[in-house]
């Protein structure tokens, strides 16, 4: 049985990617994007990652979208034809993604138990939580006991990753509201409007 | 979207019940899948799908950009303040043992950085959103 949600996943996974690849129109591309989420985040309930899963859901397929679509009434509906030929670009993917295939093989088998990675902490996180933490989630556990540097770093990341949109997005405004403001005053302010636009 | 009817008594019905979810996947992340990440996400969800349908200014009233913006740091606050509260109860930083008896200080001190987890995300979710949306409308 998981053996055919599995290929219906991938197969419908595919298919959307290739759509993402072909659409010009951008609401579709956000749309399509969205839909690759929510299959991804059902391929990782399939693989038991259920936090993955719903982390998946929730920002690949909610709030990205919602950013997405913000975006998109800035920026307008319709992609651009590339000015470039794609024979570059796909010689780059094929010898990256070659590259990449070439290095599955010396990764051990998929699931394995006896992985080295599910062998390092893993085992003393599995055994020692009940006693040491006592709450049945262990990836919360892990999230934030035993790794709760990491996510201290994460959290910080994420805040500075809106300090950095703030800086980009309210200084444009500035100058925007300047530009209108004197109508049309000197061309750099124009273009910025332009850019902006 | 703003005069459809069934659109606005569904996204105003809704929003109560995304808020109370986004608090039951914080408050129950011990016992469950998710945590404060997830939740601040479904929190700024809830605000973003009002603004989507009653305009970002209407929202804006509720949750001014100045609190987002506010929240996005206090939550890396409360995050780094539990690690300097367990230092100066004598233990190690983010040593949650320092903060009760037993295994009930991990209990507390996850639920305290998951809660700064929670308001950072939320923060930035919705700074980021008001940014983005707000960006194409001229101040009058």
């Amino acid at each position: 049985m998981s053996t055919v949600v599995d290929i219906v996943l991938f197969t419908l996974l595919a298919a959307t990617a290739l759509a993402l690849l072909k659409v010009r129109n951008l609401f579709a591309v956000v749309m399509l994007a969205g839909i690759y989420s929510l299959l991804s985040a059902g391929l990782f309930t399939v693989m038991d990652a259920v936090d993955v899963a719903f982390t998946e859901a929730a920002v690949g397929a909610g709030i990205s979208t919602v950013l997405f679509l913000a975006a998109l009434a800035l920026a307008g509906h319709h992609e651009n034809k590339p000015g470039h030929t794609p024979l570059l670009p796909m010689i780059v993917v094929v010898v990256t993604g070659g590259v990449l295939v070439y290095g599955t093989m010396d990764m051990p088998g998929f699931g394995d138990p006896d992985n080295p990675v599910h062998h390092h902490v893993a085992d003393h996180y599995l055994e020692e939580s009940p006693h040491e933490i006592d709450i049945p989630n262990v990836v919360t556990a892990v999230l934030a006991s035993y790794r709760g540097y990491d996510t201290m770093g994460e959290t910080t990341v994420v805040f500075a990753a809106a300090v950095g949109v703030m800086l980009l997005l309210s200084g444009a405004r500035r100058a925007r509201s300047r530009g209108s403001a004197s109508q049309g005053g000197d061309p750099a302010e124009g273009a910025g409007k332009g850019g902006g636009g | 979207m703003r005069e459809e009817i069934i659109v606005r008594v569904g996204a105003k019905f809704l929003t109560p019940f995304i808020i109370m979810f986004a608090l039951y996947v914080h408050f129950h992340g011990d016992y469950s899948p998710g945590g404060g990440f997830q939740a601040g996400v479904i929190l700024a969800a809830a605000f973003a799908l009002l603004a989507l349908v009653y305009g970002v200014e209407e929202v804006q009233r509720v949750l001014p950009l100045w609190f987002a913006k506010m929240c996005a740091g206090l939550g890396v606050l409360i995050y780094a303040g539990v690690g300097v509260v367990t230092m100066l109860l004598g233990h190690n930083y983010l040593g949650y043992d320092a903060l009760a008896h037993g295994t009930h200080g991990q209990h507390y001190g996850i639920m305290l950085v998951e809660l700064g987890v929670l308001v950072t995300v939320f923060g930035v979710m919705v700074t980021v959103f008001y940014l983005f949306a707000g960006r194409g409308r001229r101040e009058p």
